[in-house]
């Protein structure tokens, strides 16, 4: 098999991948012939070539059990490797959404302790484990913000408001809700500008999101007054808990003033990200909007586990009741934790960021000079004044056998890199990071044209995103090939 | 150092924590503070360190026990014949597809912005949107959604801009858990839902798309070409929510000049888990490829002229574009759509066949043996493919109850849609043996 082969080029007729029973039962007549395909044009290929196939792809991919995979907001920590057992166990993989609900007591029971652990490390009421994936969540908590305030009679309020470093799925997802989304700035230090607030927030306004701490990996001091402003003008804060990673066992949203707070369990809670999902986005509530979460929630009635349905609830957001192989692994997760351990893991990863701002901001610009919490953002901007992008930095980063962190976002910051090491990572691993990313520092301005040419190192070489958009190739077709066999 | 026991369960450290106590004197030492609290003084000091009162943590041996045990304590279709379809499907899952995907280089990478090291992903993607435009007969597909009843509300949401209208007219024929997801998202956009009924009468002169299921929740197939008419003379999109399996033999969507197709990929390799992770199929014409949600992958050379894929039109996305993004979805169900990929390989165009054969015939079968218990009759005449409501002499609550009796999972009660009908579904899982015993059990109610 040939590097650069796809699927219909190690295709053959007659070849196939896997076995099949016989028909045991007599035949029925077919349909009739209008409602029949003339063709089915699909690979046909042998099991162990399918299987040398999607080997060599999976080499060319990098994760985080391939190394150091310091993606800010993502929060690439490792991931048990038992929790995939777990999750395969045939009781929890062979279960059909329908089945009545005695033959799912076991399942049932493990969605109801994760909705109160959940909420418990919140400070929240209530929490829904339906959204399957951050955006989702967030989509979720808007649907109940704009259901709260028509349930008070209060339709004028159609404006989210959010703050300039926020994720780009905060204000897609208030357009999804159709609402408009107004932007707070921030201020000098990276908080949040409480007069820009104080003039924005009127009774039009919804609700204000917060990233806590925010994608610049700060905690906003003011959070109180914050939330006490929201509140006073009759709007809601809700919280994108993407960086919940930072706080866990430290502080609780629900405490912190916050109404709702939407989380990310392939985040915080170490399941994996599967190249872009599955994930597991839910949403927690405090009792002022508990009853317009999305149904099902999973109800303790004496002991026998049932799916019920909010009283208020904003309706269904998925087909069943979320992405439920992904909460098994959370609650394993979840459940080999204490409160010592919980608090371990907020702390550990504040000491590795902080451990790696103190040992880089020498060498690159650091736009905001304060503890960090779970991440810390640089600027390429010292590189840039050297015509060296941060793309190419992040590059040059590939050929080090590292994994970059997140660039140009949040957008506030110019030529940023947001770096988020975790807590699964060693001292000895970010000081690996730290002496490439010193060594990159110091190629900016002695070698640049090495990073404008970079990766060299890795399967493949920077790739023509241009031509990818001009000239859009976004399929195979099986026709006019040699081995289709005609 | 000494090794009392007592100290040893209390410092018993987590194999995810790396960073020994010397590690973290050091690192606070170079950071310049004195304690790791400090790191967290921004937090107002009455909101740091709650009390949470959470239970001791329990180690891997034991975890696997008390989790074994709630496994356990559900019925597993392993053990049990099931009926159960409408929505989730139970179909053969060949073991390869879990190796691949078991291999951590894909599942513990994510989003593949860095496409340097992502060709993994990226090329596996740009297969499976190639080969879910074979089955479907579609001119493009994205990377895969949530699952097939928000793929639905997605199509809609992008008909209405596309159309540039706010009305998504809904067939009364489509899943009503599909028509439910729908309302919320169109109520989110202010999009109102129109309801129409079979004979597609009642469709607004003035809406943006019809959206049918092919075969329908009820396990038929719908005069679809008429729809497609229908929607078409008023100037509106057809949205077709497909069963990926019944593609193996019946026409694709593509072939009636559909404009979106969606549907659920969950039976494409992927276990039912209780609803999830499940993965959203969509596929559309070509020229609407700019107006579609979710990640794209294209094909590209690199410096060096060698072929390559990355994320494509990225400008459609929340992270670029912000509120102006077609979707706000952003983490989907990629490994999920990588079973699809290995699963679709697998069979390859024989495998595929034979699948919807096995379900087609098994289905007929059993539907005929059904027909003949006296008190039961199918409650449609229209053709099917592995899903048919049968009507029964009792309610079909107390007809799954006597089934389940006998280690039989019954089909959906669906009497509120139709008088005492169950609505019954069999693939290529269920064998002879399990058909006769359901037809004995449903003799005997």
């Amino acid at each position: 098999m040939k590097r650069h082969e796809l699927l219909p080029d190690i295709s053959r007729p007659g070849r196939i991948g896997c076995t099949l029973p016989d028909l045991d039962v007599p035949s029925s007549e077919m349909p009739s012939e209008e409602l029949l395909r003339e063709e089915l044009e699909i690979p046909e290929v042998s099991e162990v070539d399918l299987v040398r196939y999607f080997t060599a792809l999976s080499k060319l991919n990098y994760g985080v059990d391939t190394g150091f995979y310091p993606l800010g907001s993502c929060t690439m920590k490792y991931n048990p490797k038992w929790h995939e057992d777990v999750a395969r166990l045939p009781g929890f993989a062979a279960i059909h959404p329908h089945q009545p609900e005695e033959s799912l007591q076991g399942a049932l029971e493990l969605m109801f302790r994760l909705q109160e652990y959940l909420s418990q490390v919140t400070g929240m009421d209530a929490t829904s484990l339906v959204p399957v994936a951050g955006a989702h969540g967030e989509l979720a908590g808007l649907y109940m913000v704009r259901a709260y305030h028509e349930d008070r009679g209060d339709s004028a309020r159609k404006k989210i408001l959010l703050t300039d470093s926020s994720h780009g799925t905060n204000p897609a997802s208030a357009a999804m809700c159709g609402m408009e989304a107004g932007v707070v700035a921030s201020d000098e230090n990276g908080d949040l500008d409480l007069s820009s607030l104080d003039s924005m927030m009127n009774d039009e306004v919804a609700a204000l999101t917060l990233t806590m701490p925010s994608t610049l990996g700060l905690f906003d001091p003011k959070i109180a007054e914050i939330a006490r402003l929201v509140h006073d003008r009759g709007g809601l804060l809700g919280g994108d808990g993407a960086n919940l990673n930072a706080l866990l066992g430290k502080a609780r949203f629900g405490d912190l003033g916050f109404d709702y707070v939407q989380l990310n369990l392939h985040k915080t809670f170490s399941t994996p990200h599967g190249g872009g999902g599955p994930g597991s986005g839910p949403v927690c509530a405090r009792q002022n909007l508990a009853d317009f979460m999305p149904t099902p929630l999973v109800a303790d009635d004496d002991g026998r586990y049932r799916l019920v349905s909010p009283p208020k609830t904003i309706g269904r957001i998925a087909t069943f009741y979320g992405n439920f192989s992904v909460m098994v692994k959370a609650y394993a997760y979840a459940r080999s934790l204490g409160e010592e351990e919980l608090k371990r893991i907020s702390e550990d990863a504040v000491l590795n960021a902080n451990y790696l701002k103190e040992n880089l901001k020498e060498y690159y610009h650091l736009p905001y000079d304060r503890i960090c919490m779970h991440e810390v953002v640089f600027s390429g901007k010292k590189q840039k004044a050297k015509g060296v992008a941060t793309l190419d930095i992040a590059k040059r980063l590939l050929d080090y056998g590292l994994h970059p962190p997140t660039v140009y976002f949040p957008l506030i910051v110019s030529e940023a890199l947001m770096t988020e090491p975790t807590e699964t990572e060693s001292k000895e691993t970010l000081d690996e990071y730290i002496a490439a990313m010193k060594e990159i520092a110091r190629e900016a301005e002695e070698n640049p044209e090495v990073l404008h040419s970079a990766p060299l190192n890795t399967p493949i070489r920077r790739l023509d995103d241009a031509r990818a958009f001009r000239q859009l190739d976004l399929r195979w077709e099986m026709k006019g090939r040699e081995n289709s066999g005609g | 150092m000494t090794c009392r026991t007592e100290r040893m369960t209390d410092t018993m450290p987590l194999p995810y924590l790396p960073n020994t106590e010397a590690d973290r004197k050091a690192m606070l030492r170079d950071i310049g503070v004195d304690s790791v609290d400090e790191l967290f003084r921004d937090i107002p000091e009455e909101f740091r360190n709650p009390d949470l009162s959470l239970p001791p943590p329990l180690s891997e041996l034991e975890l696997k026990k008390e989790l074994g045990r709630l496994a356990g304590s559900n019925v597993s279709l392993d053990d049990y014949a099931c009926f159960l379809g409408a929505g989730s499907y139970r179909h053969f899952i060949p073991s390869v597809v879990d190796h691949m995907i078991s291999r951590s280089e894909f599942y513990t990478a994510y989003t593949p912005y860095q496409a340097e090291v992502s060709q993994g992903t990226l090329q596996s993607v740009y297969e499976f949107q190639s080969l879910i435009c074979q089955i479907t007969g579609m001119e493009v597909s994205n990377a895969g959604m949530y699952d097939g009843s928000t793929s639905a509300a997605e199509a809609a949401m992008m008909a209405c801009a596309i159309k540039n209208r706010s009305k998504v007219a809904v067939l009364a024929s489509v899943n009503p858990t599909y028509r439910e997801v729908l309302d919320t998202y169109s109520r989110g956009k202010d999009l109102p839902l129109v309801t129409v009924e079979s004979d597609g009468d009642g469709l607004p002169a003035d809406c943006a798309c019809l959206i049918i299921q092919q075969p329908n929740f009820f396990g038929h197939f719908e005069p679809i070409e008429s729809y497609v008419r229908k929607a078409h003379e008023v100037g509106a999109l057809i949205i077709d929510i497909v069963d990926p399996i019944s593609l193996g033999i019946y026409r694709p969507p593509g072939d009636y000049d559909v404009d979106i197709v969606v549907g659920e990929g969950q039976s494409l390799g992927i276990p039912m888990s209780l609803g999830g992770p499940y993965l959203g199929l969509f596929a559309c014409r070509k020229d609407y490829v700019r107006r579609m949600p979710g990640r794209i992958i294209g094909k590209t050379v690199d410096v060096d002229g060698n072929p390559g894929y990355v994320m494509t039109l990225v400008t459609r996305e929340q992270y670029i574009r912000r509120d102006r993004a077609t979707s706000n979805i952003c983490t989907s169900e990629s490994l999920m759509a990588l079973a699809a990929t290995v699963y679709l390989s697998a069979l390859g165009k024989t495998g595929l066949r034979r699948v919807a054969e096995l379900c087609y015939h098994k289905a007929h079968y059993a539907a005929r043996e059904i027909e003949k218990i006296k008190g039961y009759s199918l409650a449609f005449s229209q053709p099917f493919f592995k899903e048919f409501v049968v009507r029964c002499p009792v309610p079909p609550s107390r007809i799954n109850k006597a089934l389940l009796k006998e280690k039989i999972i019954g089909g959906l009660d669906v009497s509120h849609l139709v008088d005492d009908g169950l609505l019954l579904c069999v693939t290529e899982v269920n064998t002879k043996q399990e058909i006769d015993r359901l037809v004995k059990t449903l003799g005997a109610v």
